[in-house]
């Protein structure tokens, strides 16, 4: 207070002086600003020392308060207020987590790559082996937060290498609602579909550094897309939700935007719960339904000789599937042991014709399409940090049209041939925040086995969020 | 459309059972205790006016606990959640509050109780680096080996239970008179007994027995861990052990849930008793509730300081 005064009656008194100073050279003028600078300057240096000792008797009054005996009670029970602690806060308080993902590989095949194919289905770009040699993954980059006290947001992008270029490709952006009230979540933007186990974890997450055979005929590894969901979690002591998804179906599988923009939906229910202390488990059925539009794949070609003809698709597509999961950890302390045992049965049945675009003339046939897919795999921490695991995948076709000629040209065929594939991996976390992994694949996808190496590093930095059962 | 209708029917079917399985609710605020000090807490302070179910045992690590579909259920029916907050349960917590579609239990909400936020907590990192092991930004959390800690949470809650139950609010602060004496009777005998332990050299397993360590004036060398989080290795124990044989040591403290194989080792090699201590309620067979955690707590320490 004093230091303002002084400083307004400083100003007071030097303006008439400056007034008068008209003839007086500017020399003056200069030095009363020096002189009102100088006061500045030293006004905000005693405000930060009064600061400083304020914060200096904070600090005391919490040492004090650290040492202070707790709360006693007089006769009547009655308590003192109990103050909640201060935060801190910063402008960058309320940022969003983020999360990255780091994830690259070394992998050896005894196949050419390119020669890959999964007789029976028509694969989408993803769907392949992937490169071969060292090479970078998916690089994942995630923000998260409650958007107020009603709405969670999440944003995930995967930077990814395509034919020399760096795409950025949008995984997840949905909002979500928080605390709806009975058990009822709704959720709205793009999110990984709730079919089956797998399909809604992230692949990092993923104890295999690769998909099963089914994910990658059906969905071309995951299925992700725009829409909406709505679940209901029951109020029972046995875990039960129910729920379902309005999709727009843009992407492959579904190819229906045609349709308004809601080319696809989905229906699921999971149960779970406990045996004993030791044991959890959890079985979902979902439901995956689409009026496809001309869903274009890769064409099928031997001996690498590129078609200028794509095989379309145009009829219903449903898919039926099944899931059962199951995990064990002594006493329930998954630290030093736990297993976890994981099955998924897919059925997708179509139904309408396929069209060769570009062939001329025109090529087409009806088709009736039954493809059957399931893994099952084991995952067994045998020691802190340590985990090995073991997986079966295994397909069963039988496709059929008036032109089995097409079929045969679109990939369809399943060429006499049952694909199936044998996993055993096994990797080493120095924290839970880095795995290293070592799989090894004798991949029985088409007629020529192909025997897999991968050795594949997955490491996240930043805020890592909760994992999924 | 077969297939259909055989879903359909499937999904009636189990809703069905699940209708008929449903055990009838008992009366009273549920409570979804995350840790069973908590549970056992509420036990003292409620009783029979509530429905409490725990998330853990006093044998399970509870940074490391899956978001389990049965934990999923339970706080969906939640009407007060009591956890110890700090980032201990950010593993699996964050995902139940999210998934739950339970108002009551959103952050911010009366039925959203963390323990820590009642207690000034310790060791807060000045910088944070996953360098340096599993750190809490918020401090230590595990302020259950206090036991004043636990009287400055037990003033808190009841004023939270009479919060959320206002009809039974007389109720609570009659239970909360009684425990609070009961507590205070015990601490003066705890804090004669612990006067003998004060300063004595211990190492720990994890740096999970910091309220403990501070209020027993224990004198803390060494952890197992070479880093909060990361298993002990054979380089750091070689060190542990070539320090101790300097500076003699009294006990080894660890937690039941922890793997005693190091301690057990260390104990060999250098002689030093190890004090397995129940980290929490039912964390050994002696400790059945809160009074018996850290009367058995005492108990044993003394055994191995002789």
């Amino acid at each position: 207070m004093k230091q303002s005064i002084l400083i307004l009656t400083l100003f007071f008194s030097a303006w008439p002086q400056a007034l008068l100073a008209e003839q007086t050279d500017l020399q003056t003028l200069r030095q009363e600003m020096h002189e009102m600078q100088s006061l500045y300057e030293k006004r905000i240096q005693e405000l930060e020392d009064r600061y400083k000792a304020q914060m200096k008797a904070l600090e005391q009054r919490i040492q004090a308060a650290e040492t202070t005996p707790p709360p006693t009670p007089d006769a009547t029970g009655s308590r003192q207020a109990v103050v909640a602690p201060q935060q801190q806060t910063a402008a960058n308080s309320f940022n969003p987590a983020i999360s990255l993902i780091l994830n690259g590989r070394y992998a050896n095949f005894s196949n050419d790559p390119h020669e890959y194919e999964l007789p029976g289905f028509t694969l989408s770009g993803e769907a392949g082996l992937g490169k071969e040699g060292l090479s970078v993954e998916h690089t994942e980059l995630a923000f998260s937060a409650n958007v107020d006290d009603k709405f969670f947001g999440k944003l995930t992008a995967a930077l990814a290498s395509h034919d020399g270029s760096t795409e950025v490709e949008m995984e997840e952006a949905y909002i979500e609602t928080l605390g709806l009230g009975h058990g009822l979540n709704l959720r709205a933007g793009r999110f990984f579909s709730a079919i089956g186990y797998l399909n809604e974890q992230h692949e990092h997450a993923w104890d295999f550094s690769d998909a099963p055979l089914i994910y990658r005929g059906l969905f071309g590894n995951q299925l992700n897309d725009d829409g909406l969901q709505a679940s209901w979690l029951a109020p029972t002591d046995l875990y039960l939700q129910v729920g379902g998804e309005l999709l727009r179906g843009d992407d492959f599988p579904a190819a229906g935007g045609a349709h308004d923009g809601v080319g696809a939906y989905t229906l699921f229910t999971r149960i779970g719960g406990d045996v004993g202390t030791s044991h959890s488990w959890q079985a979902g059925i979902s439901y995956w339904s689409a009026d496809v539009e001309d869903r274009t794949g890769e064409t099928h070609s031997h001996g690498g000789e590129e078609s200028a003809e794509t095989p379309s698709f145009t009829g219903d597509s449903n898919i039926t599937a099944f899931n059962f999961v199951w995990k064990w950890a002594p006493e329930g302390n998954s630290t030093q042991q736990n297993l976890k045992l994981q099955f998924e049965y897919f059925n997708r049945n179509e139904d309408g014709s396929i069209v060769m675009d570009g062939s001329s003339p025109l090529e087409t046939t009806s088709y009736d399409g039954d493809q059957k897919g399931w893994y099952a795999q084991a995952v067994y921490q045998f020691m802190p940090q340590w985990r090995a695991g073991l997986r079966y995948d295994h397909l069963d076709v039988d496709n059929n049209g008036s032109d089995y000629d097409i079929l045969e040209e679109s990939g369809l065929s399943d060429e006499g041939h049952n694909p199936e594939r044998f996993s055993i991996m096994t990797d080493w976390a120095n924290s839970e925040f880095s795995w290293i992994r070592l799989q090894y694949n004798h991949d029985k996808s088409y007629s020529d086995s192909d025997e897999q190496f991968i050795l594949q590093y997955v490491h996240s930095l930043g805020s890592h969020g909760a994992h999924q059962f | 459309m077969q297939k259909k209708n055989a879903l359909l029917l499937l999904v009636m079917a189990m809703l069905t059972t699940l209708l008929f399985s449903t055990r009838p609710a008992k009366a009273g605020l549920k409570v979804f205790a995350c840790e069973p000090e908590w549970g056992a807490l509420a036990e003292e302070l409620g009783g029979e006016l509530l429905d409490i179910s725990i998330a853990t045992t006093g044998r399970q690590d509870p940074h490391h606990i899956q978001a389990r579909p049965s934990l999923l259920a339970r706080a969906r029916r939640a009407d007060l959640l009591i956890c110890t907050g700090a980032e201990l349960e950010v593993g699996w917590l964050p995902l139940l509050i999210r998934k739950s579609g339970n108002p009551k239990i959103q952050q911010g909400n009366a039925g959203f109780f963390m323990a820590t936020d009642y207690i000034s907590l310790r060791e807060i990192p000045t910088h944070l680096d996953r360098s340096d092991g599993d750190v809490h930004a918020s401090g230590n959390p595990h302020i259950q080996t206090d036991p004043n800690n636990i009287l400055q949470v037990a003033t808190a809650l009841a004023d939270r239970l009479e919060k959320l139950d206002p009809d039974n609010a007389d109720a609570y602060r009659e239970r909360y008179r009684i425990f609070a004496d009961r507590w205070h009777t015990a601490l003066k005998k705890w804090n004669s007994t612990a006067s003998s332990l004060s300063g004595i050299p211990v190492i720990v397993h994890h740096k999970s027995w910091s309220y403990l360590v501070n209020w027993l004036g224990l004198n803390e060398v060494a952890t197992l861990e070479p880093k909060p989080g990361v298993p002990p290795n054979s380089g750091h124990l070689a060190k542990v052990l070539n320090m101790v044989q300097k500076n003699p040591v009294r006990a080894i403290i660890f937690a039941e849930y922890e793997d005693p194989r190091s301690a057990q080792w260390l104990a060999k090699q250098s002689g030093i008793p190890l004090a397995s201590l129940p980290f929490t309620v039912g964390g050994s067979e002696d400790a059945s509730d809160l009074f018996s955690l850290f009367d058995s707590t005492l108990r044993r320490l003394q055994e191995v300081a002789k």
